[in-house]
């Protein structure tokens, strides 16, 4: 089966005042359909930029130097803007992190599902948008979404926006959702909600979903394969128990291994010394070398390219952890 | 042993006072209200030295309000916190240093105005600790608690990245010889990586100084590897505290029950998330007997009429369910 999504070598470089930023930097990877994909780092480490670069948002002085975005076999980075609006919304959704900055504070939530509608469908009359946007207002699980259409985004809570949107985003049932740390500004309750939502919707509707996130935990949760991603590079992906239970790279290692729940308490957290390199002035050899426990001398000469491993695994280090 | 603090039965309510229109149309024989939000309603606990208390809950359950009255920022409304049998809310008590507060965000908590080294002498000189000859030296020192060098001194809070920021945060704390720290979602802006050093020297310093912490956080991993007992907290009251294994392996109320299994954790890898139902209501217009009872699949009449009191069910484990005192 060929993926939905397939992201080659993708290169997104801000050209700032300081000099080159490379953001991303050579990220590859692949979502098939109903296939959740979950794209972990840290601050800074470009997972963002991946998810904007694939729906043509990044900005000046932003740019994508290099690589192919293959949507079911169409190169977007090839796309005129025009068409590129066109993708986005109706095959391509996004969800971002505050629902409150997605969703238009003076407009009623109706107005906007219905405008969803018909701006990539004009043949829809607004009768039908809006029994669809009911239909998928119940579908993440709002009750009563007669009446709580006819609301403004302020009336809802935090989790209730993020549903929302979710629902906005699934109106034009796409292919693909990119959700950029979607439960990150929520409560521990309402984010096992919303996720479970998500999970249920990617099973009944085939939706691909690439997860962004900086906490391991919850793409431990849901997803199928995890990307790791560090200064501008995924640095190991692979099937989610295979990387959660034997990681290889010794960034992964280092991430899971200071998750207070893998360690025992009243011992000392194992940690990562240091702190994540300036984007602006990466070293030549490896961006992870200063801070990595595992470097050798050639770490610091060349940066390690993708290597396949047995287990549907690709690292991308010299000494990998045993 | 006396308790270094002693919270007892405190409340802390926000009101919003009415507006002009409001009071206008009240002249006309309309009833608006004030509207009264409890943010902390009725919190006792007490805390020993060298303890680490976690508070965990969501927000709008007013961890952080709790926090702020320990620390003497807010007073409370009703009730009183004693710090070593000190009435705190009293303005002229002595040791007022002795409780420090490390915040959550290290971009806004620190003066970006200000030189390292002003920001972490700033309150040791205003009391009287040091005087403004040993400013560098005292600074240095502070700085080297936390594992930062004199190269730092000089520079202004923008020049560091979080992490730094926040071990800058704890060092200005620390400056005036707290006993007690109240650590207020301390780790939750920083990064994966970053948390875990972050945190190993809030360890290290309990050992070295030996601080009692009170330890803020939404983040149960968190709250479960550094706390020695556990509040839970729901809308304004203590629904649970226990110490931390009974935490961990026996939790009683429902609420915490749910707390626990909504956390993504590593160690369970893929899984269906079967979630708690409900939102959290809002603390303008909370329920009424157990605030929890609307989204508890085992409420009952009891829990929607009477508000559950704190019982001791096991030795130092206490919760407010009704479901504990039913046969």
């Amino acid at each position: 089966m060929s993926p939905i999504l397939e992201v080659r070598n993708l290169q997104t470089h801000f050209f700032t005042r300081a000099g080159v930023l490379k953001a991303v930097d050579g990220v590859s990877f692949e979502i098939g359909a109903g296939e959740i994909i979950g794209l972990v780092g840290e601050s800074g480490s470009g997972k963002s930029i991946t998810g904007f670069s694939i729906l043509g948002l990044v900005d000046e002085p932003g740019r994508i130097v290099g690589g192919q975005i293959l949507f079911k076999g169409q190169d977007l980075t090839t796309f005129a803007p025009a068409d590129m609006q066109r993708m986005r919304g109706s095959s391509i959704a996004m969800i971002f992190q505050d629902p409150m900055m997605t969703l238009n504070p003076v407009l009623r939530i109706e107005t906007q599902m219905i405008e969803a509608i018909q701006t990539h469908d004009g043949s829809v009359s607004k009768d039908e948008a809006r029994q669809r946007s009911r239909d998928a207002l119940g579908l993440v699980g709002i009750s009563s979404p007669e009446e709580r259409m006819r609301a403004y985004p302020h009336q809802f809570s935090g989790g209730m926006r993020q549903r929302v949107s979710i629902a906005i985003a699934m109106l034009n049932r796409p292919d693909l959702i990119i959700a950029d740390e979607p439960t990150t500004a929520l409560d521990v309750t309402i984010q096992g909600q919303v996720i479970h939502e998500m999970q249920k919707l990617c099973r009944k509707t085939k939706t691909a979903l690439l997860w962004i996130t900086h906490d391991l935990a919850v793409v431990a949760g849901i997803s199928s394969r995890i990307c790791v991603m560090y200064a501008g590079r995924i640095v190991e992906q692979g099937p989610n128990e295979a990387l959660i239970g034997n990681p290889m790279h010794p960034y992964t290692n280092g991430l899971l291994g200071s998750v207070p729940s893998q360690n025992r308490r009243g011992e000392p957290l194992r940690q990562i010394e240091g702190i994540v390199p300036s984007l602006l002035n990466l070293p030549a050899g490896c961006a992870f070398e200063n801070r990595c426990s595992n470097a050798l001398p050639e770490c610091r000469q060349s940066a390690p390219d993708e290597v396949m491993m047995d287990d549907q695994r690709i690292l991308r280090c010299f000494n990998k952890v045993k | 042993m006396a308790p270094l603090l002693k919270v007892s039965n405190v409340s802390r309510d926000f009101v919003k006072s009415l507006d002009l229109v409001a009071k206008f149309l009240n002249r006309l024989g309309q009833d608006h209200r004030e509207e009264i939000v409890h943010a902390v309603d009725d919190v006792s606990f007490e805390v020993f030295k060298g303890e680490v208390i976690g508070i965990v809950g969501e927000s709008g359950c007013g961890k952080s309000t709790l926090g702020k009255m320990i620390a003497g920022i807010l007073p409370p409304t009703r009730g009183t916190v004693h710090f070593e049998s000190a009435n705190t809310s009293e303005d002229s008590r002595p040791d007022a240093l002795k409780t420090q507060m490390i915040f959550q965000d290290p971009f806004s908590s620190l003066n970006p105005r200000k030189k390292v080294i002003d920001i972490l002498t700033e309150a040791p000189i205003h009391h009287g600790v040091i005087n403004a000859s040993e400013k560098r030296e005292f600074a240095l020192e502070m700085l080297n608690r936390v594992g930062m060098d004199s190269e730092a001194l000089g520079r202004y809070p923008h020049q560091f990245s979080g992490g730094q920021r926040q071990r800058i945060g704890i060092a200005r704390a620390l400056a005036v010889s707290p006993e007690l720290l109240v650590c207020d979602e301390s780790i939750a802006a920083l990064d994966v990586s970053i948390q875990a050093q972050v945190l190993n020297l809030f360890v290290q310093l309990k050992q070295d100084y030996d601080l009692t912490y009170l330890f803020i956080s939404h983040d149960i991993g968190v709250i479960e590897h550094i706390s020695d007992r556990v509040i839970v907290m729901y809308l304004g009251r203590v629904v649970e505290t226990a110490p931390i294994e009974t935490f961990v392996e026996n939790p009683n109320h429902p609420y915490t029950k749910a707390l626990l299994e909504g956390v993504p954790r590593l160690e369970i890898g893929q899984r269906d998330y079967e979630p708690v139902s409900g939102e959290i209501p809002s603390p303008l217009d909370p329920p009424s007997g157990c605030h929890f009872h609307p989204r508890c699949k085992f409420s009952n009449e009891k829990c929607r009429a009477v508000r559950p009191e704190l019982i001791e069910i096991s030795p130092d484990h206490y919760s407010a369910c009704h479901l504990n005192s039913a046969e």
